[in-house]
């Protein structure tokens, strides 16, 4: 009698809950209670990761957060997030030193429409944090740079203090194929640049509205009028993306902690097309 | 005064694009060329708005000084803008400082001319007023998102 055939095993699930360990490799303070960390995995390689996608990071023994990824997604082998410190576990992540353990899960989540993009201007508006989970985008926008139109970067924040990747962005100023102007709310007399909000940097970039990608993040409030603005200068709602934040907590679509009317910002974003989710910005009770 | 030159310059301005011409003339008629090196002031607050400016060339910062803190910009302007908003309404008092961040070059409107013949032609007057109250709720929304401070921390 012939032997029965080896039974065929499937590949083991990942569990999407089980965070996997990393550790710190680096970490830098950008801006009053806003720090980088470099996180490179205990053991293993990375998954790759999109433009505008989470991870949950963990402090173990405090709890887990989403933090956007900030860094190149060509360079997959170390997660770069960048954090502000304003809650128990961000506060946490703060403290944390080379070598120290970290849970990972992710990445999760919806990305910029960075490929959809090919052949627009693309005009990125940032304000505050919200230029962390826009960087990823630029790099793949200036990588292959012959693939898009006009680039222009709109970055506005507080006050010169708080200005994310300064360096970073003194280099992207030097290039001549990118357009960058940033803007603090407000400034003491030393500074030489403008000061203003973001939404009055709209009207100071070239770019041509009926074939551009705009993608917009940060508060909430920030981006409703930054959208108001563009489209106002013509770019229709269906070329606007936005990234919005909720209260994420299992980040695969299960708890409803993050839900906004029948989507899962965890799940379904947090890159939205802005017509999709405008209706949704209206109400008052989400 | 010779106009002819600042009657191209004052219709190449964005904030008189498409003035109707006998307009133009009138305007042109409070008009002159004005130039200020970095760090001059176009005016301060407390003096008379008797002055406001469409700006050619060059940044001019906005700014409100407080004790024990110094000049603080709310708001820079540069070309293709104007600067001066307070010379429309009583009691015509610069409520901030308007200094040039560099060499800025400006065409100077005088504000009693302007008013006076907008007094005496009320088209010109509502010309000018759908003009400039465009700039004011930009500058409205503008300081209640400042206000809102919404960059600053959540927690």
């Amino acid at each position: 009698m012939a032997a029965p055939p080896e039974p065929v095993l499937a590949a083991p699930l990942v569990d999407p809950m089980l965070p996997r360990v990393g550790r710190v490799r680096a970490r830098r303070r950008d801006a009053p209670l806003v720090f980088t960390l470099e996180i490179e995995p205990a053991e293993g390689s990375l998954p790759p990761f999109a433009p505008g996608q989470f991870n949950m990071l963990t402090v173990f023994g405090v709890g887990e957060v989403p933090i956007s990824l900030s860094g190149d997604p060509a360079r997959p082998g170390r997660l770069i997030h960048t954090v502000r410190a304003v809650g128990p576990v961000s506060t946490a992540l703060s403290r944390l030193d080379r070598g120290d353990p970290v849970g990972l899960r992710g990445p999760f989540g919806t990305g910029w429409p960075v490929e959809q993009a090919a052949g627009s201007d693309v005009v990125v508006v940032a304000g505050g944090l919200g230029l962390a989970p826009l960087r990823p985008a630029l790099y793949q926008l200036l990588a292959p740079r012959r693939r898009y139109g006009r680039i222009a970067l709109l970055y506005g924040t507080r006050s010169p203090a708080d200005i994310l990747f300064a360096r970073e962005i003194d280099a992207w100023r030097r290039r001549k194929d990118i357009e960058v102007h940033v803007t603090v709310d407000h400034a003491t007399g030393d500074w030489p640049h403008q000061v203003g909000v973001v939404t009055s940097l709209i009207s100071r970039a070239r770019f041509d509205p009926a074939r551009t990608t705009a993608l917009v993040c940060g508060p909430e409030v920030m981006m409703r009028f930054a959208i108001g603005t563009l489209q106002g200068a013509g770019v229709a709602s269906t070329q606007i993306y936005l990234s919005l934040e909720r209260n994420m907590k299992c980040a695969i679509g299960l708890c409803g902690h993050c839900q906004m009317g029948a989507a899962f910002i965890c799940r379904d974003g947090p890159v939205f097309r802005h017509d999709r989710v405008r209706d949704m910005l209206a109400l008052r009770e989400i | 005064m010779e106009t002819h030159g600042l009657d191209r310059i004052l219709r190449e301005h964005p904030f008189f694009a498409g003035l109707e011409e006998d307009f133009c003339q009138l305007v042109c008629g409070c008009a002159r060329n004005v130039r200020f090196d970095a760090g001059q002031h176009l005016f301060r607050e407390g003096e008379p708005a008797s002055e406001f400016f469409l700006i050619r060339q060059g940044r001019v910062a906005l700014e409100i000084r407080a004790p024990g803190r110094g000049a603080i910009t709310f708001q820079t302007v540069g070309e293709g803008e104007i600067v001066g908003v307070s010379w429309l309404i009583p009691p015509y008092r610069w409520t901030y400082d308007a200094k040039a961040l560099e060499v800025v070059r400006a065409i100077g409107i005088n504000a009693t001319c302007l008013r006076d013949k907008s007094e005496s032609d009320h088209d010109l007057g509502y010309e000018l007023m759908k003009r400039f109250v465009p700039v004011l709720v930009q500058r409205l929304q503008a300081t209640r998102l400042q206000i809102l401070d919404v960059y600053g921390s959540p927690a």
